[in-house]
């Protein structure tokens, strides 16, 4: 049963992942007044790299990207999708969770760094130091939030904001949404975040020497990112869900409002874009906290 | 001479499955020395839009199914093209672009240009043209999409079965790079 149930939690996380970036796909082309590609490209994409042929280095290689897709995949274990949830006495502890989310970047770092391409050392290099972008206003919003549901798991969180829209967190913390908001452009490398995987500048970084099975890993990899970032910033401060399908649905209005900005923005430098995360969002995820602690 | 026929090479049985999202997906390298380079943005942007298609550009050989000749090529560009096709994954195509990769074009008389690209890689498709309008590399996909489909685009197969051929070829010109004194005749 908890087989099944793993498989089932995997599985939803890669096909609406892979969904959202098909549909991504199409949205941005019509902003740019294309056509598009059909919204099942992503799927074609994944099963075109796993029938082709691919190369490894090393075993260092391999098991970096396995580990990199694992880390992933198990770290949605403990997020609560809707009703759903894995571990019922742990339902979603955001500590578990941030920790357990930096096993990702880790292990794709520890499989393209052992590819010794330069540009994939580069790129990897860069995705670690906007980790620590992200990570501190993302930390500072969430401690706000522990502290006022005086729980770190994301099940009280979400039973907290139960009873409409007026006890969600976004309306009632409205500056760490800003701030977490912001931090999740960065999470999802989107625009004006994309300095990993800068096709144009450094060869589209840690993938560069990706072929194959590994790039249709990777792929995986980014579409399960997509779920798990944007799951809980709905379990944070949308009010989670009933069922899984408001909860996809809470998800996707997040990732198009990612990829809104994404096209029509420019890129940051990456000393920049650091600089600029650790302003900005910051700045609103410490307003919350003061907020937070002086009422 | 050729030692195998591509008909004995054609995709058969699951292949013929894979192939149907192999040609909905190909993610292309553009090799752009050629002024055929100039084509390629209209084709990829908002009038024409390859995407449709599932066509983009890709970054890095690794990733790439499609290579793209825009035009001529010197004899030093070719060493680094036939580099190139061999870092790429089968399956792998390619697409030469305009009269210079048939025929050498206008520069048919040239010490420095090769004139006919299949003598040294297997090229699948060639457009011609000098140069191609975005509408006829469109059509060009196409037809390399339906030819992938039903199996006849295996270059890359007979790239490898009939390699000695290709090699000979390869160093025939390559050698034309190397200086003219080596560096004994130089001394004296």
């Amino acid at each position: 049963m908890i087989v099944l149930k793993f498989i089932g939690y995997g599985f939803t996380a890669i096909i609406i992942g892979l969904l959202f970036m098909g549909i991504g796909r199409k949205y941005t082309a019509r902003i740019q007044r294309r056509y598009g590609p059909p919204f099942w490209q992503a799927f074609i994409d994944v099963t075109k790299l796993f029938s082709k042929q691919s190369l490894s280095h090393n075993w260092i290689m391999d098991f970096g990207i396995l580990m990199g897709f694992a880390g992933i995949v198990g770290t949605i274990l403990f997020m609560p999708i809707g009703p759903w949830h894995f571990f019922s006495l742990m339902n979603g502890n955001i500590v578990i969770i941030m920790y357990f989310m930096t096993i990702g970047s880790l292990g794709m770092a520890m499989g393209v760094s052992a590819s010794g391409n330069p540009n994939s050392t580069i790129g990897i290099s860069r995705a670690l130091t906007l980790m620590v972008g992200y990570e501190i206003p993302f930390v500072i919003a969430v401690i706000g939030l522990i502290f006022v549901s005086k729980s770190s798991l994301l099940g009280t969180m979400v039973s907290l904001q139960s009873g409409g829209i007026m006890n969600w967190n976004i309306i009632k913390y409205p500056f760490g949404f800003i701030a977490v908001e912001m931090a999740l452009q960065a999470m999802l490398g989107e625009k004006p975040f994309d300095v990993i995987t800068a096709p144009s500048e450094i060869a589209s970084g840690p993938m560069v020497e990706l072929s194959g099975k590994m790039m249709g890993l990777a792929f995986l990899q980014h579409a399960a990112q997509i779920f798990l970032e944007t799951g809980i910033v709905v379990n944070l401060f949308l009010g989670g869900a009933n069922n899984i399908w408001e909860f996809f649905l809470k998800q996707f209005v997040l990732f198009i409002l990612s990829l809104t900005v994404n096209a029509i923005s420019p890129r940051f430098k990456f000393e920049d874009a650091v600089k600029w995360l650790w302003t900005w969002p910051t700045v609103f995820a410490l307003i919350q906290l003061l907020i937070i602690i002086l009422t | 001479m050729i030692q195998t026929s591509t008909k004995d090479l054609h995709d058969s049985g699951f292949e013929k499955v894979l192939n149907f999202f192999r040609k909905r997906s190909m993610w292309m390298l553009h090799y752009c020395t050629g002024c055929g380079a100039m084509e390629l943005p209209p084709t990829m942007t908002t009038r024409w839009d390859m995407e449709r298609f599932g066509i983009g550009p890709m970054a890095t050989p690794r990733q790439a199914d499609l290579l793209l000749i825009t035009g001529y090529l010197s004899i030093k560009s070719l060493k680094r093209v036939i580099r190139t096709y061999e870092q790429m994954q089968d399956p792998k195509w390619v697409i030469g672009f305009g009269s210079c990769t048939i025929n050498g074009g206008i520069y048919y008389d040239s010490y420095t240009v090769i004139n006919r690209l299949s003598d040294y890689i297997p090229v699948d498709l060639t457009i011609e043209g000098c140069m191609p309008r975005p509408e006829a590399i469109m059509t060009g996909f196409q037809t390399l999409m339906d030819a992938i489909q039903k199996g006849e685009a295996v270059g890359y197969k007979k790239y490898k079965e009939n390699y000695e051929w290709y090699k000979k070829n390869q160093d025939s010109v390559l050698g034309r790079t190397e200086p003219v004194f080596t560096s004994s005749e130089v001394k004296k």
